[in-house]
Formats: structure tokens, sequence, C-alpha cells
């Protein structure tokens, strides 16, 4: 049982929240937001410097080494300041796809890139049928020769009109429904065959949608074997859903400090509003819910790396619940207790509701993963 | 960060687990299995055992008693002991009078009382709170006055657990009624129960069991050493009593026995010829029930870690104010998630301290106490500090307002 950081990641954090707190404050964010590509490469650059790109990458592809923990850490970091720059598309989800899935080869060649902040890559995988299946893959690569020839449409690529590279999930064999038979491929961003329409999602972090039509790869872009993708796409998934917890915690605490902030300053009635008690209330409701969502994220990340397929399935569909519903529900009482500032696009509050928002969306709801959850057991150790 | 228990915490757990297995009369875990309401001679009985292994009062000074375990310790065996289920430690000496005693008493009162609490010789009961003094406790009015070597107390008490049991009660009194603040004017006086002028009337709890009374003081006489501390400072001792019931007040190994029992109950109990767990809505509301008490889990575990660490403190853990709200609420749930696992059958009025229950049971044999303990438990967001209490209080202490 212990709690804390360990010296390493003390400092790690010190220097992120240093750099974070210098270059991405509320108006340098709006700049950003509000220019192309919608992230910053400065930004990006220096938080490759500061080694947090190698985070979850294995010392001998060039990374440092650590797990889920550290990625915890770091995305409570970004997501207290709103970062919109491709760390979870890049290092987790791409990222981890190539460490789950790669050869050696091919860890080799990307994580130094990845690494060193020059390549950008994305996570293809989710399709317009697919809701929240994530076996849900229509997308097709047949076997021609040396070459597979992919088409289809990828959907809600994050970061997706900025990669370099992308994992694209493909059906080898079976039925658009089964686990089996889903093959993963590197896919260059400029590859013939690929078109793609980028966007940005409500809360501004950039996505794309992607068109491969008949884009031929090398047999050598097969990511692990083929046919054999789904178990590595299920890891990183429930990762992901680990990182966005640990986000989580830092969007709960900036919209805890942010509402108490704004109830101790304004004044009606000629005292300052955090003197009324319902509001009181309301913001202890908000402190309750980021110390349970801390609670369920440190349980997320503790499964993420296991084999355990059902526990860290388990432990990622609880904190995604926890996100979608108490996280929600505390980002809607925050906006409710700024009054009608809260619904500005002026005031930070209102971009932090809508990430918690979107954030529900993404890697399944919180309705999706209770439906899980029922189907697959207690959650409480026998 | 480890979420794990160490080898030697995972090796102090299984040496209590053995024990509770081996020693908790099979009578008394399946009181507690049914109904969760021991009788005073269950009690007793299984005070006697603890008590006996030294057990009585493990987060005592080991002066007094104790055993000399740190907090995760404590919080292992608390955890195991309600998991098992067997009864806690009756609070009432164990937590409150207790550490009160041996913190502010003379030494005569240590030697005298602490001894008898340990085996629960002495069934000690709390005199707080009073018809007019709820959740603003110091507004209370019960009246000592000294005259000679005894106190003459008059007045009212109300809420008193288990009073009926009791042969002690320690109680707040107004010995100041001039004194500028409410706060200043109260002493703690310890008063035993066979006193002349003490009388005990029950009032019957919307499950129809008799936990708590009112207590009446008519002309009591007192004997000046049963004053704990100086006289009128007994506000900082209640305060500092109060300030005790944080130790295992989320009660996560008790509803983890309630949420394992939901889903084995669930499993057995039908909807439509098929297992009421298969049911997609109810598997729902006890996943989310699942996820909250899990959550809390690792919260208690993190505020116990960081005591162990931190043994000196001056500020508890913020996430530590917490534990209270959320635990009641996880109770509460419980208790409403098994009422539902009955369905029809949570219905018939099958117990009553006043009826009595000797008839054959109405549908399956463990629906009886499903709907009484679900209206009992209404208690645990009133008792020990409101829930609205505790909101007051973080809003003040952790959020700043």
């Amino acid at each position: 049982m212990d709690f804390d950081l360990t010296e390493e990641q003390s400092m790690l954090k010190d220097s992120l929240d240093r750099l974070l707190s210098d270059k991405y404050g509320f108006e340098d964010r709006e700049k950003i937001r509000k220019g192309e590509p919608g992230w910053s490469k400065d930004v990006w650059s220096q938080l490759a410097e500061l080694g947090l790109l190698m985070l979850p990458f294995a010392e001998e592809d060039g990374g440092f080494g650590g797990g889920p923990e550290d990625v915890m850490i770091a995305m409570e970091s970004l997501g207290g300041v709103l970062s919109l720059e491709p760390f979870l598309a890049t290092v987790v989800l791409a990222g981890g796809m190539l460490r789950e899935a790669g050869t050696g080869e091919q860890r080799g060649e990307l994580v130094p890139r990845i690494v060193g902040g020059e390549l950008i890559m994305a996570l293809a995988h989710c399709e317009r049928g697919a809701r929240y299946t994530l076996s849900h893959v229509e997308t097709t690569a047949k076997k021609d020769g040396d070459s597979y020839v992919l088409n289809g449409e990828k959907s809600l690529v994050l970061h997706g009109a900025d990669a370099g590279k992308f994992i694209v999930s493909a059906r080898t064999s079976g039925e658009t429904g089964d686990e089996d038979g889903i093959s993963l491929f590197l896919v260059d961003a400029d590859a013939d065959g690929i078109s793609r329409r980028g966007y940005r999602l409500q809360d501004d972090r950039p996505a794309a949608e992607i068109t491969l039509s008949d884009v031929k790869v090398p047999a050598s872009a097969l990511l692990g074997e083929e046919g054999q993708g789904y178990g590595a796409l299920a890891k990183v998934h429930d990762q992901a859903i680990a990182a966005l917890a640990g986000e989580a915690v830092g969007l709960l605490t900036r919209i805890l400090a942010t509402t108490t902030q704004y109830l101790k300053d304004r004044k009606q009635f000629g005292v300052p509003i955090a003197k009324f008690q319902v509001l009181q209330h309301d913001s202890v409701d908000i402190f309750i819910a980021l110390e349970q969502m801390r609670s369920i994220a440190m349980y997320a990340t503790a499964e993420a790396g296991s084999d355990e397929v059902a526990e860290r399935a388990r432990a990622a569909a609880a904190a995604k619940v926890m996100m979608g519903q108490e996280g929600r529900k505390a980002a809607e009482t925050a906006i409710q207790l700024h009054g009608g500032v809260g619904v500005t696009m002026e005031y930070a509050i209102s971009h932090y509701f809508k990430r918690v928002t979107v954030n529900d969306m993404l890697f399944g709801n919180a309705d999706h993963h209770i439906s899980r959850l029922a189907e697959m057991g207690s959650l409480l150790d026998p | 960060m480890d979420l794990k228990l160490s080898d030697e915490q995972r090796a102090f757990r299984d040496e209590v687990r053995t024990f509770f297995k081996e020693n908790v009369p099979d009578d008394i875990r399946e009181t507690m299995v049914e109904s969760g309401h021991p009788s005073k001679e269950q009690f007793q009985r299984w005070t006697k055992i603890l008590a006996d292994k030294g057990w009585g009062a493990p987060h005592w000074p080991e002066e007094h008693g104790g055993t000399g375990w740190g907090p995760v310790e404590q919080y292992i065996f608390l955890e195991e002991l309600q998991a098992y289920p067997a009864p806690a430690p009756l609070p009432f000496g164990v937590n409150m009078v207790g550490p009160v005693i041996y913190t502010f008493g003379n030494e005569e009162q240590k030697q005298t009382y602490l001894p008898r609490i340990l085996d629960l010789t002495d069934w000690w009961c709390q005199g707080f709170s009073e018809p007019g003094a709820g959740s603003d406790l110091a507004s209370l009015k019960t009246r000592a006055v000294k005259e000679g070597d005894y106190y003459i107390v008059n007045g009212q008490k109300t809420w008193t657990t288990l009073a009926q049991h009791a042969d002690w009660i320690f109680c707040l009194v107004r010995t100041d009624p001039d004194a500028d603040k409410p706060q200043k004017g109260i002493s703690f006086l310890l008063i035993d129960m066979k006193s002349e002028g003490i009388t005990v009337r029950p009032i019957q709890t919307a499950d129809g069991g008799v936990e708590v009374n009112e207590v009446f003081f008519d002309d009591v006489k007192v004997p000046v050493e049963n004053l704990v501390g100086e006289e009128n400072k007994g506000w900082d001792y209640a305060k500092f009593l109060l300030g005790n019931e944080r130790t295992n007040i989320a009660r996560i190994g008790m509803s983890k026995h309630a949420a394992k029992r939901i889903r084995e109950l669930a499993g057995i109990e039908l909807a439509g010829g098929k297992p009421l767990i298969e049911d997609r809505r109810f598997a729902e509301k006890l996943a989310l029930l699942e996820i909250d008490l899990k959550s809390l889990e690792i919260t208690q575990m993190r505020v116990v870690a960081d005591d162990a660490k931190n043994p000196n403190a001056k500020t508890p853990n913020p996430a530590s104010s917490i534990l209270k709200i959320k635990g009641s609420e996880i109770q509460q749930r419980c208790t409403e998630l098994l009422m539902e696992v009955m369905g029809p059958y949570a219905a018939p009025r099958q117990h009553d301290d006043y009826l009595g229950h000797n008839e054959p049971p109405i549908g399956p044999d463990y629906a009886a106490h499903a709907a009484p303990n679900y209206f009992n438990y209404r208690k645990v967001s009133i008792y020990g500090g409101s829930n609205e209490i505790q909101k007051n209080i973080i809003a003040k202490a952790v959020l700043g307002f």
C-alpha cells in the first residue's frame, strides 16, 4: 500500500507543471486553439525535451521504461491545462499499439522518432457503424502477393490530420463484429489512396475522418500477427481509459479550484456568494467527485499494465463510468455555480465542461461500460 | 503507487482472518449475516473472546491494553472483522469514552474504568444529544449543580443507543449556564445507570427495533470524582471524542460483505424464471454500487497510508472528510439493494422487537430483515454529525469558505 510519487515522478511532475504554467495558460491556449494546427508544435517539442514522450516505452526502444502510472501523472497535468497536444493520440494510443504489437524492428524505427517529437502518429480504428463496439471493423485488408490492399473509412481519428503515420485496424478474415480476424497495419499518411478531412471536436481537440481506397502496404507493415490484433486493441483502449481517468483528475482539480475561487470573488446581496450554504454543499459535491475519481483512476492505472484481461477491463470500465457519471455531474454543477458567465467561451470553466463531456463520448460512454460491467461480474475481490 | 498489501501486511491479514474463522461463534456470525443486530449476551461473549486475545481495543496505547498496531493494521483488523462478519467492538466504551478517560482522566479513573471497558464488564452509552440539541449539540440543557461532594443532575438525553443494556453513561452537562458562549459552560460526567432518579424509555425505531432510548435525569446524585478533566472544559473533550469517530466510519468491510451477499442472493432469487442477477437493470445497479465502493475503499486506503506515514499530522488528509458521507450513502444503497433482491417478500412484517418473531418465515428465510434494515439504515447519514453537517465542515475546512 503506497500512494506517494517516487522522487523521479515528483521531479517530472514539477518540471511539467512549470512548463505548462509558462506556456499553456488560458490565454496561450486560446491562441493555440484558434490557430492552426490547433495544437502547439513549440510546446510539443518542449515536452519531448522534457522526456515526457518517452515515458511508456521500453528503454531498449529508446524509451524511459515507465508505465501507466507515469502516464497518469502526465495526463493529470496535461488535463489540468486542457492540453490540445497529441499525447493521448501519439504516445498512449499509437505508441501503445506499437509497444503491444510491434516488432523490434518497427519499434526501433518509430519509437525514437515519437520520443524526439518528430513523428505524430494516430490510431485509425473507429468506424461509423461501430458506435462503441471495439471489434466492429468493416475496413478490409486483402492480401495481394507480398502486399496488403486496404479499403474502408475510419472515423474520429484523434490528431488524424497531423499524423505522419497511422496504425490502421482492418479485417483480414471473419465477419464485421468478430474479435478474430482483425489485423493492424502501419500506413504512411501520404500513401496513395488515403484522403483525410480534419476537423475539431467540441472541445477543440483535433480529429479527422480517413478514407482508404486501395491503399497498398507491404507485408512488413503488418503489426503483430495477421488476424490477431484485437488483444492489443483491447489492452491499449483500457490503457487509454486509465490515461483519461488521470486526465479527469486534472480536469476536476481545476474545475473545483476555479469554481471555489469564483464563489469567493463574486458578490451578490452584499456578500460573497460562497457564504450561501446551498452553493457550499454543491461545491463539496464536486470535491467528493474529485476524490472518488482520484481513487478510481489509481485503480484503473494499477490494472492497466496487466494481462489479466477481465480484471483490467473491469477496472477501466469502472473508471470510465465514474468519469461519465460523477465527472460530468461535477462539471455541470460547476457551470451552474458560475451562473451566466459559465456558459460563455470567455471563462475557462466552459472549456473544462466541454472536455469532460467529450471524454465521456470517447472509448465507450458510461452506459456502454455499465452494461459491460453488468456482464463481467463483480469488481470486488473474491 | 501500489494498491496491494505488502507481504507483511498480507501475513497480518491472514492471521486476523484465521483468528476470526476459528473464534467467532457460529451463532454470532449468523446473527451478523441475518440481521446485523447481536444481542447483549452475544456482544458480551464476543468481546470477552477479543479481550482475551488482547484485541479488545486495538487502537488504544499499549499501556492501557491496546495492541500497538499502526493505522494500517487497525484498518485491516476492522475490514476483516466486518467482512467476516463479526460485531465490531462496541464503540461507546472503546472508541468514545475510553480515549477521553486515558487522555483527560485522572489516574484513579484510568485504573477503574479502562480494564472494564476492554472486556465489556461495563457497558457504556453516550449521553450527548438532547431533544433540543441534535446537530447543534452545544445548545444542550441538562443541568448539573454542585452540592458538596455531588453534582445534582436534572434533564433529558435522547437517541441513547443501547441504553437499555448500559451500566454507565457518559454525559455532557451544563455546569455554568452564565458562560459567555454555550460551549464554555459544559462538563463531562460519568454516571452510573443504577443511580436513583434515572429512567430509560425505549424509542421504537421505524424498523420495529429498540436500539435507541430517552434517558431522564431527576435529581440524580453524581459523585464529584466522576467529573472527567476540568469543570466547564467538557466541550474540548467532546470535540476530541467526535474527532475519534473518524476511525472506520466508512465501514468498507461491512459494505463489501453486503455487496457479496446481494450478488449471492440475487443468484438464488428468480425473476421471470431466471436468476435476478441476470436481469440487466438489477446487475447494472449492483455494478454502480460496486464502483462507488471500490473507489471509496481506495480512498480509505489513501487516508490510512497517509496516517501511517504522518502519525503526527495536525490536519487530516482532506480525503478523509468524504468517508462519512460516501460510506453512509453506500451502506444505505446496500440495504436498499438487498431489499430489492427480496422483491415482494421484503413486504411481510416478520421481525419486531415488540411482536417477537417466532413464526415460520413467509417467503425465503433470509427476507425478514431486509426491509427493516433498510428502514433502520436511514440513521447512518444522520448520526455522528449528519451528512449536511459533514458538508458544512468540508466547505469550511477543505474549501476555505
